[in-house]
């Protein structure tokens, strides 16, 4: 297991409630968590385990109720908005279930919007080729297809070089043998770069591929497995 | 509302007009002559066509009212003693008509009376006909004769310097020495009888008693300047709803669609259930008239309350006795209709899009739209545009057919704009004109007969006179094949000062020595050119008839007019060097103590103060037609406001997932803004040169309707016409940009990225 210096994002007693209405929603009651350099983590959880609630704060999106955030140094707990879309711009990776791409945008485009705005990118030309797009450079979403739709939300995420890439049921709106072709995207880019990686999903099977695989239930981590093989993306079958 | 506003006043008033003429038996045809003997009216009574006939007395008076310096004017009208006239019957609204046998009670205007806070009772001083008499009130009173009271040279009434007192016939007659005569005429028609000839027969058998022609209705000038004034209403009434209208039947339209696409998942869930195509269609066709009701009656009740509140400036102007405001019924439907209509268009396309795909596909979030390149974009501009111009351009590119629409709208909007800046500024500047550059005199004096030129020494030696300019009017008709025009031939000096005769660049020009100067507008109407020969029937004296060259044509905006020099006029008359009265410049500070010196003249029939008529024009047309005007600019600018923030709101629901995502990115709101911004922008830019183009057409449509022989308004574009038009869509802009702005840091990002769409 990695030493302390290799942890990227650490979590200490962290709750989260909403209010819906007249109910308060526990969301998140207290986790502890630690992510290191360059693994691969598969968060698993049933709808309403607290998952994306989680992934939201880790992103930078949401605040905490109570507990702690620290990424490195910098203590995200207490940070304003404007230092949180700071976060987001230079270190954070998002990878969404419907891509929300910008319709009016070609995929070069779409990735051009994040390389814009960071300090150190890959050209969009180099991310798309990255998940295999090369050919698709100046296609508009209406024009690809489900999985290449997301890959170019994955093209748009790495582009800025993360230290995080966070992605929510990244095949959620896929077939398997799609979500399987997304999957191998990752990892591929997870074994060459030193992102870690988080991926949320209710799909048990994502679980084989990871580094380690963090259960959660009712707001809290059940358990942390290591898979004793971690297997390929195109091993997978559901 | 503006169809309410204006059909309601229209029909207001309009109905008030016709009312009083009906109960107060308004005569039709009216005649003026030198002196005819009351034996005459027997006879006139058995021309065929002629129904009731009435004689009196009349003529001009001077008052003097205790506390009041300034020159009063009034016109002096006989009535049966002691009783009503049959014809042009008072309203009495206080007091009583003279008693039989008193020489000294009069019955005062309303308007008047009221200026000065006369009450039955109060005296005022008059002179008649030479003579000083200590007049009463014994009534006050409306009459539809004089429902507007302006003096005879003046454009509107000035009720403090203008009155009307209705005296016992036997008294007035014996002030003017007119016993056994008379001098007016008013009669009714038989019904189906030929007006034309009745008119004609009039005149042969007034001709001998110096008849200066009998007119109808439509040359009386109280019903003359309201029939104008109602003319006015009708081109407002049908220009300007109209407009409004398909404007928003447009955005009703555009809302009804976007309200129902949003619920396309609840419209899937209802057919889920087993609601059938049908009961959906009548559910939300019930909720789009609903909607439209509810704006409709909101409508109605602004439309009739600002009606109400015009009307009750007009009514300062035009004197009735009663006013109601019934929303015409046509008016109520049409707007419904229209409005229900477009909504139910609107609606119905939004409901069509939902039932018709199967539910489980409505429930699944739709297909990225599509987009293309814009020809922008293989522009050399390509560069300067950057992610968010971009998204911009083809988001307006991908519907070209809505932004379009959405341009058409703000301009439509913007035009509206132009259009009531132009009619304040247009106003303006023709009053410029009229007293700045024409009407040059401080002071118009009119004598009671043509008198010899030598009365001229005598005004040069009064306090204060700094120059004296003579001039003689005569009544005539000007014919031109079939058309004729009754107006007066003013007869001027060589080279006019007080009066100038204004060419178009302004500069003054001599009268030619020969031949006739009319006002372009007349010399239209009468289908006259430069050299054409005018046939000129003169209505006083000996009423000759004379062939005159039309010399030029002068662009005026107020009034029309044929002037030639004064010596060809007496020389047209028979007379000698004579005048009609004089145009004085004044010392302004010897005004006072000329007015009294004037006062004492017995030959003066009227004072009239330049300043005062103009300062009463330009209040006229403030109370009236520019609140119209600003009434309009602020419904053009919430128009505007209207089609600007319904589009920006349609774009930021279409968008909100694109925005969040952008900020989910790291991109800052300042940033995001930016696309929502310059889309706003862009349509505004894009709206303000054919906006430009709708508001020249709107002013010239207006123009052109406005254009009468009282007045017509130039139709010049300043710039700051131009920019009052942009300047408007640039506030309504940066309105709906900071509520856009608002909604912005209001967008919860994660909520909506996690909704399928």
């Amino acid at each position: 297991m990695e030493n302390d210096r290799d942890v990227v994002l650490a979590t200490r007693g962290l709750t989260r409630h909403y209010r819906m209405g007249e109910v308060t929603i526990q969301a998140l009651r207290g986790v502890d968590l630690e992510l290191h350099r360059s693994e691969l983590i598969v968060m698993l959880g049933a709808s309403g385990s607290g998952k994306s609630t989680l992934l939201n704060i880790l992103g930078g999106l949401d605040r905490a109720s109570s507990g702690t955030v620290h990424y490195g140094d910098s203590d995200l707990t207490h940070a304003s908005q404007r230092q949180l879309t700071t976060y987001r711009r230079h270190h954070v990776g998002f990878v969404f279930q419907f891509y929300n791409l910008i319709a009016s945008l070609t995929a070069r485009e779409n990735v051009a919007m994040v390389t814009d705005i960071s300090r150190d990118p890959l050209t969009p030309e180099a991310a798309l080729s990255r998940v295999g797009l090369e050919g698709r450079l100046d296609h508009f979403p209406s024009q690809l297809s489900g999985g290449e739709q997301q890959r170019v939300a994955i093209a748009r995420a790495i582009a800025k070089r993360p230290s995080l890439l966070l992605c929510d049921e990244p095949t959620g709106a896929l077939d398997s043998h799609t979500g399987i072709r997304v999957l191998e995207v990752i990892e591929t880019l997870n074994r060459e770069s030193d992102t870690t990686m988080a991926i949320i999903t209710h799909n048990a099977v994502i679980g084989e591929m990871a580094d380690r695989v963090i259960h959660l239930r009712d707001g809290r981590v059940e358990g942390i497995t290591v898979p004793t093989r971690r297997r390929r993306a195109s091993e997978l079958q559901w | 509302m503006t169809l309410i506003l204006a059909v309601t006043m229209l029909d207001a008033l309009t109905r008030a007009q016709a009312r009083f003429y009906a109960s107060h038996h308004f005569a039709e045809v009216f005649a003026d002559i030198t002196r005819a003997p009351l034996s005459l009216v027997g006879r006139l009574q058995r021309l065929p066509g002629v129904n009731l006939i009435e004689a009196r007395v009349g003529g001009p008076v001077r008052l003097t009212v205790s506390d009041f310096t300034d020159p009063v004017r009034g016109q002096l009208v006989s009535i049966p003693d002691g009783r009503q006239p049959t014809l042009n019957r008072l309203h009495l609204l206080a007091g009583q008509l003279p008693m039989a046998g008193r020489e000294d009670q009069v019955v005062a205007s309303d308007a008047f009376a009221a200026a000065h806070g006369l009450v039955p009772g109060d005296h005022v001083e008059a002179i008649i006909d030479g003579r000083r008499t200590r007049l009463t009130l014994s009534g006050i009173a409306l009459s539809p004769e004089f429902l507007y009271q302006a003096g005879p040279t003046d454009l509107v009434p000035d009720y403090r310097r203008y009155a009307i007192l209705w005296m016992n016939q036997t008294s007035l007659a014996d002030a003017y020495g007119m016993e056994g005569a008379f001098n007016q005429l008013s009669l009714t028609l038989q019904a189906g009888a030929d007006r034309e000839g009745v008119i004609d027969a009039l005149d042969v058998a007034l001709a001998r008693y110096g008849g200066t022609g009998a007119r109808t209705r439509h040359d009386q000038p109280s019903h003359r300047f309201l029939e104008e004034e109602l003319d006015q209403q009708r081109a407002q009434a049908t220009i300007l709803p109209t407009v409004f209208l398909l404007v928003s039947v447009f955005l009703l339209h555009v809302v009804m669609t976007r309200l129902i696409g949003t619920q396309r998942r609840q419209i899937a869930l209802l057919k889920a259930f087993g609601y059938r195509d049908s009961e959906l269609a009548r559910h939300y066709a019930g909720l789009a008239l609903l909607i439209v009701l509810l704006g409709w009656a909101l409508g109605v009740g602004l439309g009739a309350w600002s009606a109400r509140w015009m009307a009750g400036l007009y009514a300062e102007y035009f004197r009735f006795p009663e006013m109601r405001f019934p929303i015409p019924l046509w008016a109520l439907g049409l707007s419904l209709l229209l409005a229900g209509l477009s909504a139910l268009a609107g609606a119905g396309r939004a409901v069509w899009q939902a039932v018709s795909a199967p539910p489980a596909e409505a429930m699944r979030p739709p297909a990225p739209r599509r987009f293309r390149r814009t020809w922008l974009e293989r522009s050399p501009l390509r560069h300067a545009l950057g992610s968010e111009g971009r998204i911009v351009l083809r988001h307006l590119g991908r519907q070209p057919a809505k932004t379009a629409l959405s341009v058409t709208g703000i301009a439509l909007s913007a035009g509206l704009l132009m259009m009531g800046a132009w009619q304040i500024e247009a106003l303006d500047r023709m009053l410029d004109r009229q007293y700045r550059e024409i009407l040059r005199m401080d002071i118009e004096l009119t004598f009671n007969n043509p008198t010899p030129q030598r009365a001229l020494g005598e005004l040069r030696h009064l306090p204060g006179v700094l120059v004296v300019e003579p001039w003689r009017r005569v009544p005539a008709t000007l014919i031109h094949g079939h058309r004729q025009y009754r107006t007066a031939l003013l007869g001027l000096e060589a080279i006019p000062r007080l009066r100038p005769i204004v060419d178009a660049a302004g500069t003054a020009r001599p009268l030619p020595a020969e031949g006739l100067v009319l006002t372009r507008y007349l010399g239209e109407w009468l289908g006259v050119e430069v050299g054409d020969l005018l046939e000129v029937a003169i209505m006083e004296g000996h009423r000759r008839h004379a062939s005159l060259p039309v010399a030029a044509l002068v662009d005026e905006p107020v009034g029309v007019g044929a002037y030639l020099r004064r010596e060809r006029l007496n020389r047209l008359m028979r007379e000698g060097p004579a005048i009609g009265g004089a145009w004085l410049l004044i010392d302004a500070d010897h005004r006072e103590a000329l007015i009294t010196a004037l006062d004492e003249l017995p030959a003066v029939a009227s004072i009239g103060v330049m300043d005062e008529a103009e300062r009463g024009v330009r209040r006229y047309l403030d109370e009236t037609l520019q609140v119209f005007a600003l009434v309009f600019v602020s419904l053009a600018g919430s128009i505007a406001f209207g089609v600007i923030y319904n589009n920006a709101r349609i774009s930021f629901a279409e968008r909100a997932r694109e925005l969040a995502t952008l900020l989910v990115l790291g991109y800052t709101r300042a940033e995001v803004s930016r696309i929502l911004l310059g889309e706003i922008a862009l349509l505004g830019a894009l709206a303000i040169l054919p906006g430009w183009a709708f508001g020249a057409g709107f002013c010239a449509l207006l123009s052109e309707g406005f254009s009468s022989d009282l007045f017509r308004i130039p139709l010049l574009f300043t710039p700051r016409i131009f920019g009052l038009s942009a300047l408007g869509v640039i506030l309504a802009s940066g309105l709906v940009g900071l509520l856009m702005l608002r909604r912005l840091w209001r967008l919860d990002q994660v909520a909506v990225l996690k909704a399928p769409e």
